[in-house]
């Protein structure tokens, strides 16, 4: 399966749903999609990993490089993920304290730090 | 000789076949349905790895996977054509002689190493002359024998 993005505006987060998998071959999308983002003004970014069957770490190098451009512009980038495969790349890479991680986009939304 | 041997192009979009060969022949072998998806992304960080590497030293022959069914572990090895160069450090001296973009694969590289050393009990990552090797094991069930 390839990688689906699709973008919406809730208030002033941007909420990128991603599907698919997210591997070497499919990074480079992502990493486009949230630098065109960032580039257009949008600074605080809400993940939304729910469709993703498959995350390995280029996928997360490209999260940590999406979080190192939103906070350049005092921005945020929040994960929604209930997956428990997924969460363990976080667990296991220690990125589960770089990232705040959401049970659903309408919590990562509202939230604030 | 390996139950399954896989060589491919080191290029990116074929890292997707490596992962699905490598998930059907350790489920055939016996591997624990629950530590697939282990296998699957363990092996999948091994060949990403690989093909950066092939990619940043330039190198045209194809990255080798192994998958060996014994009889109670299944092993994956994964050869990468960098002759004694696949540490860590070797790639990062490569990173910091071609610039920044060399410099994020080299991140990569290293993450993808903490994935596999998270994930894997039994692992083993090797330089020789001839190219670099990771290895990686799981047991595997008798349950699982065709009768």
């Amino acid at each position: 399966m390839d990688l689906s993005l699709s973008t919406r505006t809730v208030g002033d987060r941007t909420v990128v749903e991603v599907g698919g998998e997210i591997d070497v071959y499919t990074a480079p999308k992502l990493r486009e999609q949230l630098v065109e983002l960032v580039n257009d003004g949008s600074y605080h970014l809400v993940v939304d990993m729910e469709r993703v069957d498959f995350l390995d770490s280029t996928g997360l190098g490209v999260l940590v490089g999406g979080l190192k451009r939103v906070r350049a512009h005092e921005g945020s980038l929040r994960l929604v993920c209930n997956q428990e495969r997924i969460l363990k790349i976080f667990r296991i890479t220690g990125l589960t304290k770089v990232f705040p991680i959401h049970t659903s986009v309408d919590e990562a939304v509202a939230a604030t730090d | 000789m390996a139950t399954v041997e896989l060589r491919f192009s080191a290029l990116p979009e074929h890292v997707r076949t490596a992962r699905l060969v490598a998930a059907a022949v350790a489920r055939r072998a016996g591997v624990d349905e629950a530590v697939l998806d282990e296998v699957r992304l363990a092996v999948g960080e091994a060949c990403s790895r690989a093909v950066g590497l092939h990619e940043s030293h330039d190198i045209a022959s194809p990255v080798r996977v192994l998958l060996i069914e014994d009889e109670k572990k299944f092993s994956i090895e994964v050869g990468d054509g960098v002759p004694g160069g696949t540490t860590a450090a070797g790639a990062r001296g490569a990173g910091e002689a071609e610039g920044a973009a060399e410099s994020d694969a080299e991140g990569e590289d290293e993450m993808g190493l903490a994935v596999i050393s998270g994930l894997v009990d039994d692992v083993e990552v090797t330089a020789g002359e001839e190219g670099g090797m990771i290895r990686m094991s799981w047991p595997t069930t008798t349950a699982a024998t065709i009768p």
